[in-house]
């Protein structure tokens, strides 16, 4: 088969390339080839920034996992053997619903609630540091504000709906099969999900994300080799592998995004897979009590005594 | 003419797969070609049928019409038109369609100078979706097996089977698919999120290229794909997800009968345990 790509499949190091932009805070540190890497993507690792968030972010994270670990651990008895055996089962479940939204005892759910307290902060200090990395490099915003997308979801799961409901017993626990189970009792209880348009929405967003990236990540690969994987010089400067990408989707299915607006089709897609996902959670049970019944009501649903 | 500014150069012959010039042509901004005729073809006749379908059914409201499958006892055999045969013949139309479309991008691509990624990616979602009609019913001996076509009746098939096996969660395979869309999600909105943060920096900031690009990277998490890797790695989590599908649909019935949560104790009696 012919190789695809204008680069050659040659690696060279050459002591790799140096980050642009200001790094007064905390200096990068180093920076290493990694010729496995290289077969697939870029060689080069690092350089690294660490920073005062992620440091604080990391060690916030690193709490809540500690947290959530021991507690495992001590429920089979800190054997060790035993933990990794029933690693997958073990949960640490949140309060039960008679603390309400007030501080649990640790052993009742308190652990829950400081590891999701933990794990909150670390996710809003790492939210942080991709907000202000971007600005320090003279960037946009935009994947900031796709993670932003990412945690409201994670806040109406731990945080948000809890509170609407008014108590911590409603959020989900930190487990492996645990949060499976969560996921699948949530949907039994409120009569099945798959009948929730946010959550058909939510998935149409996911699986369109999925086909959107196969679609372009494809289209790109098969026009590299006339430079097609430039792709902001080609926003800017349209080129024949720009071009030719353009033509394939025109002529097949007789419409074409341009290099800039694909990214904006992928971007929101991704978006709208966790906003959606977020706003079919929180109505669960606050607004809706049995999506079965409300689609019966509403006509998506076959009503067997009409 | 639908032609854009630079069109007109790229309209050149050949390329064809089968029929030549024949059908070596476009209408409006389509490419037409021998398979965008038997796309046509199929795509034209299945709708056709489905719309049969949803006559001889008791709606029209389109989240209820419901195409079924055969039922189990005609066993992989033909049914009768209103017993199942719809279905039938709408999936045979369905495979012709998705095939000759597969076939059809083939052709542009040749036009176009092009790699075959994008039809070789489309077939993995053909064949996911071949799974669940034609090689998950054969391998369970009857078509009834195949889902029903119709907007609510398919995810009513999808939660039937899933709780047929307790809780689907448990399947190892569809963790791995799950993770493989959620993993594709997220690399898209970094993906869409850098390019368009590198162009649109905001008022009176000049845009950015790769070097901004790989430097807000191996900031954030001490790595940058590349510009070249992103398309790469993308395109793989995508067929991934796609497979992987494909595998915890075809091994749930006829790999494993029982339910999904109790597949995992061959982990809890491993005898490493002691």
């Amino acid at each position: 088969m012919e190789y695809q790509n204008i680069f050659s499949r040659v690696q060279v190091s050459a002591g790799g390339e140096a980050s642009v932009g200001p790094d007064d805070d905390w200096p990068r540190t180093g920076m290493f080839d990694s010729w496995l890497l290289g077969t697939f993507g870029d060689a080069q690792v690092g350089p690294f920034y660490l920073g005062w968030l992620a440091l604080a972010s990391l060690l916030s994270g690193f709490i809540a996992f500690e947290i959530i670990g021991l507690n495992m651990l001590a429920q089979v008895d800190w054997n060790p053997l035993e933990f990794v055996r029933q690693l997958f089962w073990l949960s640490l479940d949140p309060p039960t619903a008679e603390h309400g939204l007030g501080f649990a005892p640790l052993d009742e759910g308190g652990w829950w609630q400081l590891a999701g307290l933990f794990l909150t902060v670390s996710i809003i200090l790492w939210w942080l540091r991709m907000y202000l990395r971007a600005r320090v490099l003279g960037m946009g915003t935009h994947i900031a504000w796709a993670f932003a997308s990412a945690i409201w979801l994670y806040l109406v799961l731990g945080f948000l709906r809890p509170l609407a409901m008014g108590d911590f017993s409603e959020a989900v626990p930190f487990g492996i099969f645990p949060h499976l189970d969560w996921t699948q009792n949530f949907s039994l209880k409120y009569g099945n999900l798959f009948y929730n348009p946010f959550h058909m929405l939510s998935i149409a967003f996911l699986y369109g994300s999925t086909l959107l990236f196969a679609m372009h990540g494809a289209t790109i690969l098969a026009t590299d080799r006339f430079g097609a994987h430039k792709e902001v010089e080609q926003i800017f400067d349209r080129g024949t592998g720009a071009e030719r990408g353009a033509l394939f989707w025109r002529w097949t299915m007789g419409f074409n995004a341009s290099i800039e607006s694909i990214h904006r089709w992928a971007l929101w897609f991704a978006i709208l897979t966790t906003l959606t996902g977020g706003i079919g959670i929180i109505l669960s049970g606050t607004v809706v009590d049995n999506w079965y019944l409300w689609a019966m009501e509403h006509g998506i649903a076959p009503n067997p005594n009409p | 003419m639908a032609m854009l500014s630079f069109e007109r150069k790229y309209r050149v012959r050949g390329g064809t797969l089968l029929g030549g010039d024949l059908f070596d042509f476009w209408m409006g901004p389509f490419y037409v070609g021998f398979f965008g005729v038997t796309t046509m073809f199929f795509a034209l006749l299945g709708s056709a049928m489905i719309f049969y379908g949803a006559a001889l059914g008791d709606t029209w409201n389109p989240w209820l019409i419901n195409i079924q499958p055969p039922d189990v006892s005609y066993g992989l055999g033909l049914a009768p038109l209103t017993e199942g045969g719809i279905w039938q013949v709408v999936t045979i139309c369905a495979l012709g369609a998705f095939i000759s479309w597969a076939l059809r991008e083939v052709e542009i691509c040749r036009k176009l100078g092009m790699g075959y990624h994008v039809p070789f990616a489309f077939g993995m979602a053909i064949f996911a979706y071949a799974t669940l009609v034609v090689f998950r019913p054969i391998l369970m001996g009857a078509w009834g097996y195949g889902f029903p076509y119709g907007i609510m009746s398919h995810l009513d098939w999808v939660s039937a089977v899933g709780y047929s096996h307790i809780a689907f969660h448990y399947n190892p395979a569809h963790m791995i698919a799950i993770t493989f869309f959620f993993t594709t999600t997220l690399a898209l909105a970094m993906h869409g999120g850098l390019i368009l943060s590198a162009a649109n920096p905001g008022k009176g900031q000049l845009s950015k290229g790769a070097e901004h690009e790989n430097s807000y990277f191996r900031d954030a998490i001490g790595y940058s794909v590349g510009s070249l890797g992103i398309h790469r790695l993308g395109l793989f989590l995508a067929l991934n997800a796609g497979f992987w599908s494909a595998v915890c649909m075809i091994i749930s019935g006829p790999a494993w009968t029982k339910g999904w949560p109790l597949w995992w104790e061959w982990w809890r009696q491993m005898p490493i345990w002691g």
